[in-house]
């Protein structure tokens, strides 16, 4: 079972109505590692979270989270995931820590077992102090960590993060990415949807998906070539300026 | 089966806390049928004379005969307002979280209509409660008896407002839910006038009427409250909740396509 890829995704395709949305994407990812999905607007990145978190589904193609194909054990292959979407997901009249009992009874831990695995995610994310306050009153940042948190209260092995740095500032953009990076340093497995760049490491493996495509996959530094990823990014996917934003 | 009571109680505890958070929507579900109940009940006392009829064992007055029907509407809106919940849960993407939970969708959507019912429970007591003081009851046991036919009156219409939650793509378009579904389904229904005296002024009224599920959740709850049993409606209510939760799975379902219409 350790020998398989924590996130293996083999022919995948979508179409919504006449236009491909994915077409024939596969990628797998060995465990602990901090792997970019890297595409451009457009490029089929929620689709494919959408997929992988089985709010959508399709019959060409299938994904295996840690060995479980997710069409055939959706439920022990949802346990694996811890998501943050693009989107917030926080009810921000309650506190930080209500928000995460909440998530923790979904993935159907409750009481003593909960509390604990929430106190180490809070720590994990240097939340802890923030567990009394209501999400409203937390900075884009914090409301962010405090996502990242959640996602991993039930130990998940997969952490998929849909471009988490939307919205948030320079130091906080930098500081999640720091965050995530280090937890792929721990042994999980990260999946990061973004279109920046600057936000992936050279060791990092990236995944560059376009109009639906899989491009290329390999090292941030491998791509780079002798050139920067931002010049090869560019010459892939006759992108302009947006990745370097 | 412990997961998943902890899902189901986290659920609904995350209802209950928001409507207790949201003290205007408590106010305006015990404000609305009580202008009916105080206001249109006194105005009609006179215009509607009321024949005996199950499951009353004596002439009643108007506000005696529409207090089924107004609990009937707080669950009601109750359940067009959980329907609007879960529509604005979809565009803030609460609803993802909730739905890429590794418990079965169906017992997560079943988790969210009994949040709905609880809410509503809340409501229809407070509503008797307060008609009470006003000098409308009914027999003591009556308010005990009730309790199950509420549950099954308030999964009914929850899961009509599931389904019709399903098929709206965004907030804008709940306004048409309102003249579209909550208007017909009560006023077409026993909930203000008895068949027979809609039959009056139209047969074909009173048979739009009988063929209204709302009518007989009215119904139900109508006889509960008298300590009667009315096996027809009961047949009626759970049929309509199945139907309704069926349908409302098919539009959850992520084949075909909440999210997909979504993006």
């Amino acid at each position: 079972m350790t020998d398989q890829p924590a996130l293996c995704v083999s022919h995948v395709s979508l179409s919504y109505g006449p236009k491909k949305a994915l077409d024939d994407v596969s990628f797998a990812l060995p465990r602990g590692r901090f792997c970019a999905l890297l595409g451009p607007n457009g490029a089929g990145k929620s689709t494919l979270f959408s997929l992988l978190t089985r709010l959508l589904v399709t019959r060409e193609g299938t994904i295996r989270v840690a060995g479980h194909d997710l069409a055939k054990n959706p439920r022990a292959a949802l346990a694996r995931i811890g998501v943050v979407f693009q989107q917030p997901t926080l009810d921000l009249d309650m506190t930080v820590m209500r928000n995460m009992r909440y998530f923790a009874a979904l993935h159907g831990l409750s009481g003593r077992a909960a509390a604990t695995r929430i106190d180490a995610s809070l720590d994990r994310l240097n939340m802890r102090e923030r567990a009394g306050e209501k999400v409203r009153a937390l900075n884009g940042g914090h409301r962010r960590r405090m996502e990242i948190a959640r996602a991993l209260v039930h130990s998940p092995e997969v952490l998929l993060l849909d471009e988490p740095t939307v919205g948030l500032d320079t130091a906080a953009r930098r500081s999640i990415t720091a965050h995530v990076h280090q937890l792929a340093g721990e042994g999980l497995t990260v999946l990061w949807a973004t279109h920046l760049v600057d936000e992936i490491d050279p060791a990092d493996e990236v995944v560059v998906l376009h109009r639906g495509h899989v491009l290329k996959q390999a090292t941030a530094a491998e791509i780079a070539g002798n050139g920067t990823l931002i010049d090869a990014f560019i010459a892939m996917t006759g992108g302009k300026d947006e990745a370097a934003a | 089966m412990t997961a998943w009571l902890a899902a189901l109680y986290a659920i609904v505890a995350r209802e209950a806390l928001r409507f207790v958070h949201n003290r205007g929507r408590f106010l305006s579900a015990l404000v609305r049928p009580l202008v009916w109940l105080v206001v249109f009940a006194a105005g009609f006392r006179a215009a509607l004379g009321l024949s005996i009829i199950p499951p009353y064992q004596t002439y009643i007055t108007y506000e005696v005969y529409i207090v089924p029907g107004l609990c009937g509407m707080i669950q009601l809106f109750n359940g067009m307002q959980s329907s609007l919940s879960l529509v604005y849960d979809q565009e803030m993407g609460s609803m993802r979280l909730l739905l890429t939970s590794p418990r079965p969708r169906w017992w997560l959507l079943f988790s969210k209509l009994m949040a709905g019912v609880a809410v509503s429970l809340l409501q229809v007591y407070a509503f008797l409660g307060i008609a009470a003081l006003f000098g409308i009851t009914v027999p003591a046991l009556g308010y005990l008896y009730v309790f199950p036919a509420l549950i099954l009156s308030g999964l009914m219409l929850g899961a009509l407002g599931l389904l019709i939650s399903s098929t709206i793509k965004q907030l804008e378009n709940f306004a048409g839910v309102m003249n579209f579904v909550i208007f017909p389904m009560f006023f077409l229904s026993s909930a203000l006038y008895p068949l027979w005296k809609m039959a009056e002024s139209s047969d074909l009224l009173r048979d739009i009427c009988a063929v209204n599920p709302f009518t007989h959740a009215v119904e139900l709850i109508r006889f509960s409250l008298y300590g009667s049993f009315n096996g027809w409606a009961l047949l009626w209510v759970v049929t309509g909740t199945v139907a309704f939760f069926l349908l409302a799975l098919v539009g959850y379902d992520p084949a075909r396509g909440l999210m997909r219409r979504r993006g």
